[in-house]
């Protein structure tokens, strides 16, 4: 659009045309209040803060439904204008309760910012303000009505964002009313879409604290936290959640999740997940001291005690028997730097190419077919612009839910044409141009026939006609984003991904379920590949600084994780290294199969893989400690410290501790100290007040090594995955400000897909389960229980 | 039934049928009925839009729900090509406060709201009307199904109407009783089937109304007069009226007077002798305190101020409104203040709430004016009644608040006097309590 000249304040400024005023003002610099105005959602003139006087119109105006104009003149802030804002706040305030030094949205409050503006101070009411009960509308939302200003920002965001629909106006004038609407057991077609999906969008939207969080309500106020940015934890899309942290007697309590400044890779969205469902990290079942096992029991243990004893018996084993005999297990929830750092230590210590980890998704075979197309692989940002988007498996909705929101946005907003191709009739269709029902098990057979195969078209969907134009529809698309389910993999997920690559501009990413499922498989959790997939036994970088000639059998690929549990169940797995994973529990694995393998663990809980250890080492969560992870899309983010808990240490720090009681040279393992291109930690990476640093000290001093130097600084190993991993050669600069970076998968070497295992088994996640995290997070169990009961019927009469 | 009245100074168009039993077809036949739209046909599918828009222009027909605007012009800002389809929308959701003139059409002709409609969507190019009556009305709309029905059995509606090739429907709608849905993009909502709220204009319905679809929407009383004014020539209309202000119109009288009822009078016809000539004066000899000249919305005037003519440039220039045209006379027995509540409470009960001046605003000045009338009021409650009002006029979303505000200025401005004595105790024969005993009982 071309560009127009106003003028505001006396400033000329300009705007393209059919930008709203109070985006103009924004982007220039000017601030007009709006309660109202939510950028992105329809616009409503329902506040009438943001009037502003513009020459020739006989009223004042709103800024939110005016479009600029050539020539417009506008005043936003006259005596008429500071009266008439002035005025609406003094009505406002006439009816909402001045409870704001208990109100949860205290010090971060719109009407509280206006009213300090506006000196909206005095009252002259003497009736008593209108009173109604406040509700529970969900474990997770709670709603004070009293406190509402009625912007409908909730409504809104439910409605047009979340397309959930949930909640609705009752009654009218000074009666009216935000109310939740029919629950599905009592709709009419009985559809779960018109349940709430408990995301706390409503809470996020709402400028005042009628809308407030289940988890949250009435624990803090906003400035006694910290506030945190870092990377949740849950699903691949990899949101930015802000952790609101409070000082404790056992560390740091996360007391709070939100999208405070909504900077993110998400925009504007957070799901239930990125909002509540921390409090697994403060759940009663965390380990906080080590455990080992003494007279068949695991038993608490000093921290030399349990290192010694892994390290000791770990070197024996591998001396003893080989590297062959060892298992590592590896985990979709570490960073990138302790992913990297065990699979060296599986490599380089223990001598071993037996490392795998739970695999949601192929992206072995992604990065083989996008190989040489590193332009072709999508962030998630392209979700949001992409003029077409075809979805083939999977369940955005539920499994992507920033995926999800950033589809319907950018249908909403862009008309984005969006196909859909699945077997079941998930609930992006209501968004899409074309839905079609694939046959029971049919993606094998539509990549088939999307790539010419005519003869496949009968095992991918029933109406023929349906696929015929389907496919006619995407081939005519240009600038195409295909995102693809878990349900594909190997060749042909290989097969979909090169018929993708003929449509012109078209890019590619595949959806796995955690948050570093695709940076577990970038760094080489793998039997049969190095980071960067890279094949084991090719040449390469990698493959000389492990040594790999020096130690022949790291040139062929090791067992699988169901191949560890094979050779456990024969007698012939002597160890097994897990971290942050629930293999026994989630693989069903009979216990008498690791009776004759020591087993050591890192790990925040006791889970059915714990609890057969021989070692349990206490780990921290993601939310405790630093580094970076990669999403589904590729997309590389930092995450920071926010909570701590007094006992727990970061996986990667427990890796190092344990090579170095196996007698590794640390500083191989980790190059910190005195080569180039390190980062001194200055002392902080532990907290300074638990005595951590003190006994960090005292290990740094026995060791002679640099004091604030360290070799649990995950950052000391980054420098090694630039230098090393194929497609991780990031920008550290970005990286530490907070930006996320698109990475492209990078394979220097092909490999023979059809002879490789499919061992992905995608979690199968709802928005209310999250692997073994969301066992231990009470928040989503309410959820789920709540989810089972269906709400019960919330009265909201005409009261 | 309400009796129909009548008076010599009358000049009766769209009320020329009322009383002659035209809900019968057969009998709307023989009074003129439909020989205007068939008039209109027979000017060919070329020219007749454009014949129609021009005798309306040359009318001078200004709406009558009362805004005043011209309804020649109207129609033709609908465009002329559309891919969506266009709409004639009859707004009979006659719900200000003294005004029942629709009422005696719906009632006595509706034949000539059918006929308006179908002119109307001859002039636009529509296939389809819909007339919506305010839920109240509902008893009404019985009468308006025959007629419809009745056309239709003519053969008047529906495909091929009077052998013209050209197709029209109409479709009968009530409301669920809300003042707010007279607003005519809540009405559009309100038939969608949504909530009754005003839409963001621009858009205005000329380009995007109900559906999405280019939508002519006017009051019932102006659609009833096209067919007038087609037969009798857009000039003869514009004649018997003022200079802008073309033709007649229903008057509403009501209140202390001695022959209340709706009277079609010229346009311009003075105040004074509506209500002591036409409507007999004031009701056993009292005197005459205020005129609520055109639906409780309009600024009051006083005994001192009905020398005026009825049009709406000379109510304007009065500081008040032609409106809807319900006169509602007060003598002098009517106390101010308690009739300024019983119109807050009005606009109060029946804000819909989607804007914040309106919704608090009329509710704090019902609130405020219920503690005056309760007898615990203060002189600086008509101070705060006053801002109130001020700061919600022309900041609200709709009408409705400025609607809200307009009459209470007035009242408070122009009779504040009788507040201040209303409030200092000084009304005879009642028992006014204290604001320490009205506080007290919370």
């Amino acid at each position: 659009m071309p560009d127009v000249t106003l003028t505001v304040d006396g400033k000329q400024i300009t705007a393209p045309a059919g930008t709203l005023l109070i985006e103009a003002c924004k982007a220039a610099g000017i601030e007009i209040p709006a309660f109202c105005y939510y950028p992105g959602l329809s616009l409503q003139a329902a506040c009438r803060m943001c009037v502003v006087r513009i020459e020739k119109m006989p009223k004042l105006a709103t800024a939110c439904t005016t479009t600029v104009a050539e020539g417009m003149v506008v005043q936003t802030e006259t005596p008429e204008i500071v009266q008439a804002r002035k005025a609406t706040l003094q009505l406002l305030l006439g009816n909402h309760p001045l409870d704001c030094p208990v109100c949860d949205a205290g010090g971060e409050c719109e009407l509280q910012d206006m009213t300090f503006k506006y000196g909206a101070a005095s009252s002259f009411y003497a009736e008593p303000k209108n009173h109604r009960e406040e509700q529970q509308w969900s474990p997770v939302v709670y709603f004070d009505r009293p406190r509402c200003i009625l912007c409908y920002r909730c409504v809104r965001m439910c409605g047009e964002g979340m397309d959930v629909f949930a909640l609705g106006i009752q009654n009218r004038g000074s009666s009216a009313v935000i109310a939740p609407n029919v629950p599905a057991h009592l709709s009419p077609d009985q559809l779960a879409h018109v349940d709430c999906e408990q995301c706390g969008m409503c809470i996020d939207a709402c400028p005042v604290g009628a809308l407030t969080s289940g988890t949250y309500r009435y624990k803090t106020r906003p400035w006694e936290m910290n506030h945190v940015a870092t990377v949740c934890t849950h699903c691949g899309d990899g949101c930015k959640t802000t952790l609101g942290v409070r000082s404790t007697s056992s560390g740091a309590e996360i007391v709070r999740g939100d999208n405070r400044d909504k900077s993110g890779i998400n925009g504007d969205f957070l799901c239930n997940k990125g909002r509540y469902a921390f409090d697994f990290a403060n759940h009663e079942g965390r380990i906080t001291q080590p455990l080992v096992r003494k007279d068949g029991t695991l038993q608490p243990a000093s921290w030399e005690e349990a290192l010694s004893v892994a390290g000791s018996r770990l070197k024996e084993l591998r001396d003893s028997r080989g590297g062959a005999a060892l298992g590592v297990v590896g985990s979709n929830r570490i960073t990138n730097e302790e992913a990297y750092l065990l699979q060296k230590f599986a490599r380089t210590v223990l001598g071993t190419n037996n490392i795998d980890h739970h695999r949601t998704a192929d992206y072995v075979a992604f990065a083989q077919a996008l190989a040489g197309h590193a332009d072709r692989a999508a962030s998630l940002h392209d979700t949001l612009k992409a003029p077409a988007v075809l979805v083939v498996g999977g369940d955005p909705t539920t499994q992507a839910p920033a995926t999800a929101w950033n589809l319907r946005s950018n249908v909403r907003q862009n008309r984005a044409r969006l196909y859909l191709a699945n077997v079941e009739p998930i609930k992006l269709r209501r968004q899409a141009k074309g839905f079609l029902q694939l046959a029971p098990y049919g993606y094998n057979a539509l990549a088939a026939y999307l790539a010419g195969d005519e003869a496949a078209a009968a095992a991918a969907a029933a109406d023929h006609a349906a696929l015929a134009s389907f496919r006619e529809a995407v081939k005519a698309e240009q600038d195409l984003l295909i995102l693809i389910g878990a349900e594909l993999r190997g060749a042909e997920l290989k097969r979909l991904i090169e018929f993708g690559l003929s449509i012109p501009g078209a890019k590619l990413a595949l959806l796995a379920d955690y948050v570093n499922s695709r940076g577990a498989a970038d760094m080489g959790l793998l039997p049969d590949m190095l980071p960067g997939y890279t094949p084991v036994g090719s040449q390469s970088a990698l493959a000389t600084e492990y040594g790999a000639g020096t130690q022949p059998e790291l040139t062929k690929p090791g067992m699988d994780l169901l191949e560890i549990f094979d050779a456990a169940a024969r007698g012939n797995l002597a160890a097994l290294y897990v971290v942050g994973s629930n293999p026994v529990g989630r693989l069903g694995i009979d216990p008498a199969t690791l009776k004759d393998t020591f087993v050591v663990v890192q790990e925040m809980f006791l889970t059915e893989t714990a609890a057969l250890a021989d070692v349990v080492f206490p780990a921290a969560n993601l939310y405790e400690k630093g580094g970076s992870v990669t999403n589904s899309y590729g997309d590389l983010q930092l995450v920071s410290k926010a909570g701590d808990t007094a006992g727990v240490r970061s996986d990667f720090e427990l890796i190092v501790r344990v090579a170095d009681k196996m007698g590794a040279d640390v500083r191989k393992l980790v190059p910190f100290g005195t080569s180039t291109g390190l980062r001194a930690d200055m002392g902080q990476t532990r907290g300074a007040q638990s005595g951590e640093a003190d006994r960090h000290a005292i290990w740094l001093a026995a060791n002679n090594l640099e004091p604030r130097l360290s070799p649990f600084d995950p950052f000391a190993i980054l420098d090694e995955v630039q230098r090393l991993v194929p497609g991780y050669n990031v920008l550290r600069l970005q990286l530490l400000s907070g930006n996320d970076q698109h990475l492209s998968p990078a394979t220097p070497a092909t490999v023979d897909l059809s002879q490789r295992r499919d061992l992905v088994s995608p979690s199968g996640d709802s928005l209310f389960t999250s692997g073994t995290l969301g066992r231990y997070s009470s928040m989503l169990g309410d959820l789920q229980r709540n989810q089972a009961q269906q709400l019960v019927q919330i009265h909201t009469a005409a009261d | 039934m309400p009796t129909l009245v009548s008076h010599p100074d009358e000049v009766k168009v769209v009320s020329r049928r009322f009383g002659m039993g035209a809900s019968d077809i057969d009998r709307y036949l023989e009074l003129d009925g439909y020989k205007a739209v068939q008039l209109a046909l027979s000017q060919g599918p070329d020219q007749m839009a454009d014949w129609i828009i021009n005798v309306m222009k040359a009318s001078g027909l200004r709406g009558r729900g009362g805004a005043g605007f011209p309804t020649g012009m109207k129609w033709s800002f609908v465009p002329k090509q559309s891919p969506k389809p266009k709409y004639v929308l009859v707004n009979g959701d006659e719900s200000e406060p003294g005004t029942c003139k629709d009422h005696v059409i719906f009632l006595h002709d509706p034949h000539s709201v059918v006929e308006g409609t179908m002119i109307a969507g001859l002039a636009i190019g529509a296939k389809l009307g819909f007339i919506y009556l305010r839920g109240e009305y509902r008893y009404l709309l019985k009468n308006v199904e025959k007629a419809v029905a009745d056309a239709y059995a003519r053969g008047f509606l529906g495909k091929n109407i009077f052998g013209s090739g050209v197709d029209f429907d109409i479709v009968t709608q009530t409301g669920a009783g809300a003042y707010e849905v007279g607003e005519e993009s809540a009405l559009m909502e309100s038939l969608e089937g949504k909530r009754g709220v005003p839409r963001i204009k621009p858009p205005f319905p000329a380009v995007v109304g109900l559906y999405g679809g280019p939508t002519v929407i006017n009051n019932a009383e102006t659609i009833a007069n096209a067919p007038h004014i087609l037969l009798m020539g857009g000039e003869a209309y514009a004649k018997l009226g003022t200079e802008r202000n073309g033709g007649t119109r229903l008057f509403g009288i009501s209140g202390h007077v001695e022959r209340p009822g709706v009277y079609e009078l010229p346009m311009g016809y003075k105040l004074r002798d509506a209500i002591y000539k036409v409507a007999g004066g004031i009701k056993d000899g009292k005197k005459l305190k205020a005129v609520v000249p055109g639906g409780s919305s309009c600024p009051v005037l006083t005994a001192d101020e009905i020398d005026v003519g009825l049009d709406f440039d000379q109510m304007a220039k009065a500081g008040t409104m032609l409106g809807s045209g319900g006169i509602v006379v007060l003598d002098e027995t009517v106390s101010i203040p308690e009739f300024a509540m019983r119109v807050i409470s009005f606009y109060q009960h029946e804000s819909c709430g989607w804007c914040i001046p309106c919704r608090e605003g009329t509710d704090w000045i019902k609130k405020t004016l219920t503690r005056v009338h309760a007898g615990g009021g203060t002189r600086k409650d008509i101070d705060n009644v006053q801002y109130l009002a001020e700061n919600m006029m022309g900041r609200t979303f709709c009408p409705l608040g400025d609607a809200a505000a307009m009459p209470t200025l007035g009242f408070v401005k122009k009779f504040r006097k009788e507040f201040e004595d209303y409030i200092d105790g000084h009304r005879a024969g009642t028992n006014l309590i204290t604001l320490d005993q009205l506080v007290g009982a919370h």
